[in-house]
């Protein structure tokens, strides 16, 4: 905690503010039915995106999930776009083309969140086969959750890394739950970091609601990355608030995790924690708090007011169009 | 008789096959504990146990190989792919290991495996919850592909490729999940595989469809009515193989044909329906084969403006046919 400045702090506070901030205004939108589809929320999960990508720059790639709401914001994806591509508007990150599960940013490098649970691991290896050829410093950062890392893709993935040496970070966010089925059922593992030993990469778990825990052992992955040592698996455990996907009646969620998920909320615990220490004011963070709260109503009004794509947008950006 | 939708139909067509013979088995994404996504195995977790409803890590390779597994080994598996957009890292164990499995055997190995998966748009679902697919696995001899557009025949229809020797792909569309209602038989029936099923009966024109598309094409059928334009509606229900013989013997009556499928045009099913018929039908034809289809872009798109001009709809297969009519 001690090398993070007054500033940084404020700012990654105001980052998993905006994030939970975010969301739960989702949830309601959601609710009210102004949210055409299907979206999973990242609620629970915010020291994971930002832990990892408070280390990244524009440079750096991500490649993301279905719950990717998270690492776009992390990523520095902007909020209004955000808004409009979940309302499937022409202002939309992708002009409503691919709404919440496939928001995408070439130029925050945002690799695109993804429909395909999986898809990201191979992809994450070709950006870093990118940064070893061009021989830049750039890392990238492949989210998965612990449902993602049954998928042979993730497990091809891992191997292909190692053996090539390449400047990419495994981050698994393990929520508990692959939909509803338990990691303790799906997963052969005790901890899905012990596969690392399998890929001969170095493997940690750590707790995925302590900032701290996430920003220290990813900083140490990302690190390694840069100076060439090659490729490591962070596993992160949490949960998350919401339901695999908003509609879903979490069936599988019992009273008591519920309420164990109050007592470990990230947010709360990196609040209590700076204040704890005097390194930054309540005042301070009540500002955020009223901030974060403005920028989402200023999105969902921007949002609101997008117009839906032309139909001819059915038909383009299917092949490269030469102006 | 009782009235049912799709969901429940394919509910019921495996809970009574597998009371009925205890080597069906179902392995998939949360059938287990939960019934699945949209309820299909609702129930038969708690009825049959562990060992024969079985929840599954994501990795539908697995899923699809076990079932393929098993069947050598003499169980009956279902195999349920969540969506069929997800159907693709399973690809390669249907399409070089069950396809290709009794050929190589020499008829040695049966492969009778159910491949479930819920197909289509129309649900916001955007491009990875509103595939058709379908076509890739026409394209695969040794595979049957079914794709039922209501309730009846998809009862009808599972159970009888519970009990095909061979593996059956078996697209469900999801917009027809809880919109379609049937009244059923409580007595069991099958559908047989590889027989179309006449809608509607006409005499000006042919309209080849599946699917979700049989209930877009009858409104357009009913809409082209009232301008004395007489469509007959034909719904393929088996896509591999195709009913030849009832497709062939429409158009050598009306003449005309007309395809819709909601997959996109290129490669579709509707091409191999088009060059069968220019080849068995040529000298009856009065018009161009004519095809209503989704557009040839990667994937439903998610605004809905946009899945809305991707859908192929009552308006634009009743534009399609009156201009095929007009020939
Ligand atoms: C290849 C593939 N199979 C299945 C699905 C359906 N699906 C979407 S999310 C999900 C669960 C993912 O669990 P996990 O990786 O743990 O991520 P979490 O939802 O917990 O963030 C499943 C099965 C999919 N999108 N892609």
């Amino acid at each position: 905690m001690a090398e993070l400045s007054k500033d940084e702090l404020l700012e990654i506070y105001e980052c998993m503010q905006l994030i939970r901030t975010f969301e739960d205004r989702v949830s309601g939108l959601f609710a009210e039915g102004k949210l055409p589809g299907f979206v999973h929320l990242y609620a629970g999960e915010e020291a994971i995106a930002v832990g990892v990508c408070s280390h990244l720059t524009d440079d750096d790639f991500i490649t993301s999930t279905h719950r990717g709401h998270g690492h776009c914001i992390a990523k520095g994806v902007e909020i209004n776009p955000m808004m409009a591509e979940l309302y499937g508007k022409e202002t939309g990150s992708c002009k409503g083309k691919g709404g919440s599960m496939h928001i995408a940013d070439v130029d925050k490098g945002m690799m695109g969140a993804n429909g395909i649970v999986g898809g990201g691991g191979p992809l994450a290896c070709g950006s870093g086969l990118t940064a070893k050829v061009k021989g830049t410093d750039q890392v990238t950062i492949c989210f998965f959750g612990d449902g993602a890392s049954e998928q042979g893709t993730m497990h091809e993935a891992m191997n292909l890394a190692k053996i090539w040496k390449l400047p990419v970070v495994f981050v698994c966010e393990n929520n508990g739950f692959a939909e509803s089925t338990p990691v303790g059922y799906h997963c052969s593992a005790k901890d899905i970091s012990d596969r690392a030993t399998a890929y001969n990469m170095p493997g940690f778990t750590v707790d995925g609601t302590d900032f701290f825990a996430v920003h220290e052992a990813a900083g140490e992955a990302i690190a390694r990355a840069r100076q060439g040592e090659g490729p490591s698996l962070v596993e992160c455990k949490g949960f998350r608030y919401y339901g695999h996907f908003e509609g879903d009646a979490k069936a599988y969620y019992t009273e008591e995790m519920v309420a164990d998920f109050k007592k470990r909320d990230p947010i709360g615990k990196f609040r209590q924690g700076v204040l704890d220490r005097n390194l930054v004011s309540e005042a301070e963070l009540d500002k955020i708090d009223a901030q974060a709260k403005q920028t989402i109503e200023d999105a969902v009004k921007f949002a609101e007011e997008s117009a839906y794509p032309a139909l001819e947008e059915c038909l383009t950006d299917v092949y490269v169009a030469y102006a | 008789m009782s009235k049912i939708n799709v969901i429940q139909a394919i509910r019921d067509a495996l809970n009574e096959e597998m009371a009925a013979d205890e080597r069906v088995i179902i392995l998939g994404e949360d059938v287990g504990r939960i019934g699945g996504v949209f309820r299909a195995t609702d129930g038969l977790w708690q009825k049959y146990g562990d060992n024969r409803v079985i929840d599954m890590p994501i990795a539908e390779a697995a899923i699809v190989g076990a079932a393929i597994g098993a069947a050598l080994n003499g169980l009956r598996p279902v195999a349920e792919i969540q969506f069929a957009d997800y159907i693709h890292p399973a690809f390669d164990q249907i399409v070089n290991e069950a396809a290709k499995i009794r050929y190589r055997s020499a008829g040695g190995f049966h492969c009778p495996i159910v491949v479930r998966a819920p197909a289509g748009g129309g649900i916001h679902g955007a491009l990875y919850h509103s595939q058709s697919v379908e076509a890739y696995f026409c394209h695969a001899p040794g595979l049957k592909v079914v794709a039922p557009s209501n309730p009846y025949d998809a009862k009808g229809l599972l159970k009888a490729a519970i009990r095909n020797p061979d593996p059956v792909i078996y697209f469900e569309f999801k917009a027809t999940y809880r919109t379609v209602e049937d009244d059923v038989p409580e007595d069991d029936y099958v559908v047989p595989l590889g027989v179309a099923a006449v809608k509607r009966q006409g005499r000006d024109l042919t309209l080849l469809t599946y699917g979700m598309m049989v209930h877009e094409s009858l409104q357009a059928a009913e809409m082209l009515d009232k301008e004395n334009v007489d469509v007959e509606v034909i719904d393929l229900r088996t896509l591999l193989p195709l009913d030849r013989e009832t497709i062939l013997t429409s158009v050598r009556k009306t003449s005309k044909a007309l395809i819709v499928h909601e997959a996109n045009k290129t490669g579709g099913l509707g091409a191999e329906l088009a060059a069968i018929i220019s080849e068995e039908a040529f000298e009856y034809l009065d018009g161009p084969i004519t095809r209503v289809t989704g557009p040839d872009v990667p994937a439903m798109p998610f605004a809905p403006t946009l899945e809305a001009a991707f859908m192929p709809s009552s308006a634009k297969i009743a534009d399609a046919a009156r201009k095929l009519a007009a020939y």
